[in-house]
C-alpha cells in the first residue's frame, strides 16, 4: 500500500490517508479482503503519530469501506459500497476538471476534447483486440 | 496502543504556574499543563522561548522559583532518583563520554538501569550501525545523536525526554529518532515529551502541543483540535485594497491587490459571514500548518 504524506497547509494528515486508501480501492489496487497494514506499522513507515492512523482507519470503517476482524487485522470491505461507486465518481470528475482545464488553457473546444476522448477510447479498445472481436 | 488519544489516569507530569527568574529576564511565566499518559507532548518555541529551562525544572535540575512540578507524582528536586530511573533523556548537547566506546558506553549506562533490555540495546545498535568499538568523540553528529537516543530507550522508560532532539541532525538521524517517538508511544501506555523547533515534524508525530513564547504558553492543547480551530482563508476583494480590513479574529494577513490570505482562530461559518460585509469572496479555505499557526501568532510577518 504506496501513501504519500505531503505536508504544509492544506489536507490533514489523517484525511490524506483517507483519500489515498479511498484511492487505492477505487482503483482497484487494494481489493476486497486485502489486508491493510496494522496501525503500528503504517505510523512507522509514514513517521506520524498512531492516533493519526487509527483515526483514519476509524472514518474508513465507518464509511464501510474497510472492516475490523477481532485480532486479526484490518481489512477492504466487500461490497462496493454506493459510497465507494460515489467515491469513483468523484475521482473522475477530479480527472476531468484537470483535463478541461488544461484543453481551456490550450484552446480547444469541448467539442475538441470529446473528439480526443473518443478516439483515445477506440485506440485503448483496438490495443486490447476488443474491435476485433465485435467485427 | 490505547485508542483514545489519552488513556486517562493521573497525567504524568503537572506543572502549575511554573514562573522562573534569571536575574530580572522572566524565563517563564506562570506556565501550567498536564502530559497524560501515552501521549506525545510537543513543546515548541522559537530559541530563547523557555523550552529547555522547562525541561530542567521536569529533569529537577532546576528548582521552582514559584509554582509546582510533578513528574510521575513527584516532586523532581525531591526525588530525583524515583524521577530520573523512570525518564529515558535525550538532549540537544547529547552529553555523552567522548572517551568511552560504544560498548563501554552501553555496559556503563546499563549498570545504572535494572531494567536495562540488553537484546533490546543490541538491536538498536545494529540498526543505527554504531560500531561496538568506536569511540565516542570519534562519531559524526548524527551517530552521536543515534548512541544518546540508544542508551535513553533500551531500558524501556515509561517517559522518554527529548530536548530538541534532531537539531542539526540530517534526514536519515531525524528518521531514527522520530521512529523511537512512534515506538515508543506505540508501545503500551509509555509516553514522550520532546522540544522542538522543527514544527513539520511536531506536527506529524505529537498528540499535543505547548506553545512557548518569551516565557508564555500561547496555547496549549491536543493538535487535532488546535487545528480544527484555525483556518487559512484566502479572499478574493472586488476591488484593490491598500491595506487589509480589520477583521475580527484574524491573527495574521498577507498579500496585495484583490487576494490577501488570512489566519483566523474562529468558525469558517462567523468568518464568512464577516467576509460578506467587505464585498469579498473566499476563493480558498484551508488547515493551517503547525508552522503557519506560529508564525501568525509569534507575530512575523514573512513566511
Amino acid at each position: 500500500m504506496d501513501i504519500k504524506l505531503t505536508q504544509g497547509d492544506g489536507v490533514p494528515i489523517y484525511q490524506q490517508i483517507i483519500n489515498q486508501i479511498k484511492y487505492l480501492i477505487a482503483a482497484g489496487r487494494l481489493s476486497p479482503d486485502d489486508e491493510l497494514p496494522p496501525v503500528r506499522v503504517l505510523a512507522q513507515r509514514l513517521l506520524i503519530n498512531p492516533n493519526t492512523v487509527v483515526r483514519a482507519y476509524r472514518e474508513l470503517e465507518t464509511q464501510g469501506l474497510i472492516y475490523k476482524r477481532r485480532g486479526a487485522g484490518t481489512f477492504v470491505a466487500k461490497a462496493v459500497s454506493p459510497l465507494a461507486r460515489r467515491e469513483q465518481k468523484r475521482i473522475l470528475r477530479e480527472r476531468a476538471d484537470a483535463l478541461l482545464v488544461e484543453a481551456r488553457h490550450l484552446k480547444f473546444t469541448l467539442d475538441d476534447v470529446l473528439d480526443v476522448v473518443r478516439e483515445r477510447d477506440q485506440v485503448l479498445r483496438e490495443e486490447r483486440g476488443e474491435i476485433g472481436n465485435d467485427g | 496502543m490505547d485508542e483514545n488519544m489519552a488513556a486517562g489516569g493521573e497525567p504524568v507530569v503537572e506543572v502549575r504556574k511554573l514562573t522562573r527568574k534569571f536575574r530580572r529576564k522572566v524565563a517563564l511565566d506562570e506556565v501550567s499543563f498536564e502530559v497524560p499518559r501515552g501521549s506525545v507532548f510537543g513543546l515548541v518555541g522559537e530559541n530563547g522561548a523557555g523550552k529547555t529551562t522547562l525541561v530542567k525544572h521536569l529533569l529537577g535540575v532546576l528548582k521552582a522559583q514559584s509554582g509546582d512540578v510533578r513528574v510521575f507524582g513527584k516532586d523532581p528536586v525531591d526525588d530525583p532518583v524515583g524521577v530520573l530511573s523512570q525518564i529515558g533523556y535525550l538532549s540537544e548537547d547529547r552529553d555523552l563520554p567522548g572517551w568511552m566506546r560504544v560498548g563501554q558506553l552501553m555496559r556503563y549506562t546499563q549498570a545504572f538501569y535494572p531494567d536495562w533490555d540488553e537484546a533490546y540495546a543490541e538491536h538498536l545498535r545494529k540498526r543505527f550501525e554504531l560500531p561496538l568499538d568506536a569511540r565516542i568523540k570519534h562519531l559524526s553528529r548524527g551517530e552521536k545523536a543515534k548512541a544518546g537516543l540508544l542508551v535513553a530507550i533500551a531500558y524501556r522508560p515509561a517517559m522518554l525526554l527529548l530536548d530538541e532532539p534532531s537539531s542539526g541532525l540530517d534526514a536519515g538521524a531525524r528518521r531514527d529518532i522520530l521512529g523511537a517517538i512512534i515506538r515508543t508511544v506505540a508501545d503500551e501506555g509509555r509516553t514522550v515529551f520532546f522540544s522542538s523547533h522543527l514544527l513539520e515534524e511536531v506536527e506529524r508525530v505529537a498528540d499535543i502541543v505547548c506553545m512557548l513564547h518569551e516565557g508564555k504558553v500561547v496555547f496549549c492543547g491536543p493538535l487535532a483540535e488546535i487545528k480544527a480551530r484555525h483556518r487559512r482563508v484566502v479572499l478574493r476583494f472586488d476591488t484593490p485594497q491598500e491595506t487589509p480590513p480589520a477583521i475580527p479574529g484574524v491573527l495574521h494577513c498577507e498579500g496585495q491587490g484583490r487576494e490577501w490570505a488570512f489566519v483566523c482562530d474562529r468558525p469558517i461559518q462567523e468568518f464568512a459571514e464577516e467576509v460578506a460585509r467587505h464585498n469579498a469572496t473566499i476563493v480558498d479555505d484551508e488547515e493551517p500548518s503547525l508552522e503557519r499557526l506560529f508564525l501568525a501568532r509569534v507575530g512575523h510577518k514573512d513566511l
